[in-house]
């Protein structure tokens, strides 16, 4: 049964659907260049905004973002 | 360690000899410590996994230098390969015994009350969110195609990764995804021509 936490989740999704998208493999082309752009203190969701838009609807590619910052941060330290 | 440049490092894994088993470990090790902290909120990940991930993404980092374009430090991208690696096996790992769903779960029961769990909520609200609720299900009935309801349902309800949802059936990410992206494009397109936009429909499950 759709519930209000479903609910809610599917139409954020819905909510943040454009015209063009860039799909999971795109975005891990672009997700390094996306990171170092962010660490060197750029506006890379303005710089890259398809990226920015696929990492706000797919919460796998949201979650290897997020692991990829952890990750090279704490080479940089 | 002196940080390597992209053309030192790419020169070095290139190379033969000495400089180049030297650049594989300190790559192999780079990566270990980068997977640490990475996965460090992730549970059941052991020591010798680490070890593993780590191991891959050397051996495919080497067979893909040629596509590195060098748009972004090369160990940012090395690191990408290690964690899409180890993501991509703990996703596996997860959900490998999970099955999918029936489409038929994310109807609208009309029988059973809406979750409320505002007591302050009055009649007025609640009759508003039920016909929101009926709304979306209603689209999702009637606007999506048997896979779109079907992956629709594994990712919403389940809360299953994309990749997964691929697996069990039988497609790629890729094609699923572009799947997706037409179901909500439908939805949002439904949902606005009833004069309920996404935006409104949000609004009005803000405190539920």
């Amino acid at each position: 049964m759709l519930r209000s936490d479903s609910l809610k989740s599917l139409v954020r999704m819905v909510m943040l659907t454009r015209a063009i998208e860039i799909d999971c493999d795109d975005c891990m082309v672009l997700i390094d260049e996306y990171i170092d752009m962010e660490l060197a203190g750029k506006d890379a969701a303005m710089a890259m905004p398809l990226v920015k838009a696929h990492l706000d609807l797919c919460p796998p590619c949201r979650r290897e973002y997020e692991a990829l910052l952890v990750a090279v941060q704490a080479v940089m330290d | 360690m002196a940080v390597k440049s992209n053309e030192e490092w790419l020169s070095a894994l290139r190379g033969s000899g000495v400089e180049h088993q030297q650049a594989i470990q300190e790559l192999g090790e780079t990566l270990k410590r980068g997977l640490r902290y990475a996965l460090s909120s992730y549970g059941k990940v052991r020591p010798e996994d680490i070890d593993d991930f780590a191991q891959d993404a050397v051996l495919r980092i080497l067979d893909k230098l040629d596509t590195f374009q060098g748009r972004s430090r090369f160990t940012t991208w090395a690191h990408k390969v290690a964690v899409h690696i180890a993501l991509s096996e703990l996703r596996r790992r997860r959900w490998r015994d999970v099955p999918l769903l029936p489409p038929k779960e994310l109807s609208f029961d009309q029988e059973a009350p809406v979750d409320v769990r505002d007591e302050d909520e009055g009649p007025e609200e609640r009759a508003i969110r039920r016909e929101m609720m009926r709304l979306v299900s209603a689209a999702i009935d009637n606007d999506l195609t048997d896979r779109q309801r079907q992956a629709m349902v594994a990712i919403v309800l389940q809360g299953m990764p994309l990749s997964e949802v691929a697996a069990h059936m039988d497609t790629n990410a890729n094609a699923l995804y572009k799947l997706l992206h037409d179901a909500r494009k439908r939805l949002k397109k439904r949902l606005t021509e009833a004069g309920m936009p996404p935006e409104d429909i949000l609004a009005a499950f803000q405190d539920a």
